[in-house]
């Protein structure tokens, strides 16, 4: 038991690293917060353009979302960072880590939006022509508040799901939580360190995990 | 064009190299086929423990879901491989791999049996004990197959997540794909290791990819 404390919880040790790990913790809710408030809207604009059906475009974006959701994401950052330099093109490891991510949230949220579109009924698109509504109108009033209704569920734990990606940014030497809290773990040979970074992602990632069970308990018993 | 091809998929490369990934490819494999069984046992378990009348032990069930939930695998991972040996217990990449894995992916596959299990109405069970089937025969044989084919979209989907996930073994030099092709790209200098890599994981998971999309455009009101 004294082991476990000396070991993992000396927070006198980290005394010294307090403004470090905040900033650490910082960047990773500053991705998280970046790549869902670009990936979401993304996948949702993704969605509307496949709805007009236009082939060689709907072809692309099919080809665009699989690509997205087969490949790791960590690959993906890998990737991003290591082989599109040989492009030309050199990202910091910030741009690079949320980029990848991006493409990947943009990629399941429009696979969520395009299911919800496509499950609210065929009646609701009648009812709204034959009332006079154009295309757009029916859509961007009948339909879509429908849909995204639907996918709130499935949207924030994909959301969430991908926000824990942050944490893949170390590979590529990201000061995020993770890797700040793993270097200091190895600067003062004490793991107290990743125990204040797994008690920090706790704080920033359960609340939206309860959030989930709540969601989805109002949206199995509708009132 | 060709300077393209020289650098991105340089054939050359890929025939020096391609005995080292396919090396990392059966490491990936590996982790898989141990820690994607593991998970779904111990989610089954986890899920249908939560059905047993004791409030703590639920309790205590949704504690562990939640928080494993919460945990970047990464974290977990970490935590298991350099922070476990402080405490005397060294586990090597393979075994804390899997671990971190297992423990993750059961707290997602528990959810997902769990909720399999609630869409079976309760007088089915009840009608199954009435007909004189135990409690373990009324699930296995009327519960389990239902509620297993309500959720067969996203216990796909989850097992595709996990296979991907194996990818962070590579952060404690487990040398499964992803590592395999970082070392041959520092040993030829070239992209086309992690080009290759990338490709076979795109083999292997766009099928699925393609099912899961296939299976949730059948079960019209899905709910993640």
């Amino acid at each position: 038991m004294d082991q476990i404390i000396h070991y993992f919880f000396d927070f006198s040790l980290m005394k010294t690293y307090w403004p470090e790990i905040l900033w650490g913790f910082l960047v990773t809710v500053e991705m998280s917060i970046l790549t869902v408030a670009i990936g979401i809207p993304l996948g949702l604009a993704i969605a509307i353009v496949r709805l007009y059906r236009i082939v060689p475009l709907n072809a692309l974006i099919v080809l665009y979302i699989d690509f997205f959701r087969s490949i790791p994401q960590l690959v993906l950052i890998v990737l991003t960072y290591f082989a599109v330099p040989y492009f030309g093109l050199v990202l910091e490891p910030f741009a690079a880590t949320v980029l990848a991510l991006v493409l990947v949230l943009s990629s399941f949220a429009e696979e969520i939006f395009w299911a919800c579109i496509n499950s609210v009924s065929r009646g609701q698109w009648e009812a709204g022509r034959s009332t006079g509504l154009g295309f757009n109108q029916t859509l961007f009033q009948v339909v879509l508040p429908q849909a995204i209704r639907m996918s709130i569920p499935p949207l924030t734990n994909r959301a969430i799901a991908i926000s824990k990606g942050t944490t893949l940014g170390s590979v590529v030497a990201v000061p995020e939580l993770l890797n700040v809290t793993s270097s200091i773990q190895s600067n003062v040979a004490n793991p107290t360190a990743l125990t204040v970074g797994a008690v920090l992602f706790l704080l920033l990632f359960l609340p939206f995990v309860r959030f989930t069970r709540w969601l989805e308990r109002v949206y199995s018993h509708p009132s | 064009m060709s300077d393209l091809v020289a650098t991105f998929l340089n054939l050359d490369v890929l025939r020096q190299i391609w005995p080292l990934l396919l090396q990392g490819l059966w490491m990936t494999l590996a982790l898989a086929i141990v820690a994607v069984p593991l998970s779904i046992a111990l989610g089954i378990v986890v899920a249908v423990a939560q059905d047993l009348p004791s409030r703590p032990l639920r309790a205590l069930l949704a504690v562990y879901t939640d928080v494993l939930r919460a945990f970047p695998p990464l974290v977990l991972l970490i935590f298991i491989f350099y922070g476990l040996p402080f405490l005397g217990v060294k586990l090597t990449g393979f075994p804390a791999a899997v671990l971190a894995l297992t423990l993750n992916g059961s707290s997602y596959f528990s959810e997902i049996f769990r909720a399999g299990l609630e869409s079976i109405p309760k007088g089915q069970r009840e009608a199954a004990r009435s007909t004189g089937l135990s409690w373990l025969q009324s699930m296995s044989y009327v519960v389990i197959p239902q509620g297993a084919r309500n959720v067969l979209p996203d216990l796909v989907s989850n097992t595709v997540e996990l296979v991907k996930q194996t990818s962070i073994a590579s952060v404690v030099a487990l040398q499964e794909l992803l590592r395999s092709a970082q070392i041959a790209q520092g040993l030829v200098y070239n992209p086309t290791p992690l080009v290759a890599a990338a490709a076979i994981y795109l083999l292997m998971f766009w099928p699925f990819v393609r099912i899961v999309s296939r299976l949730q455009r059948k079960s019209v009101a899905h709910f993640g």
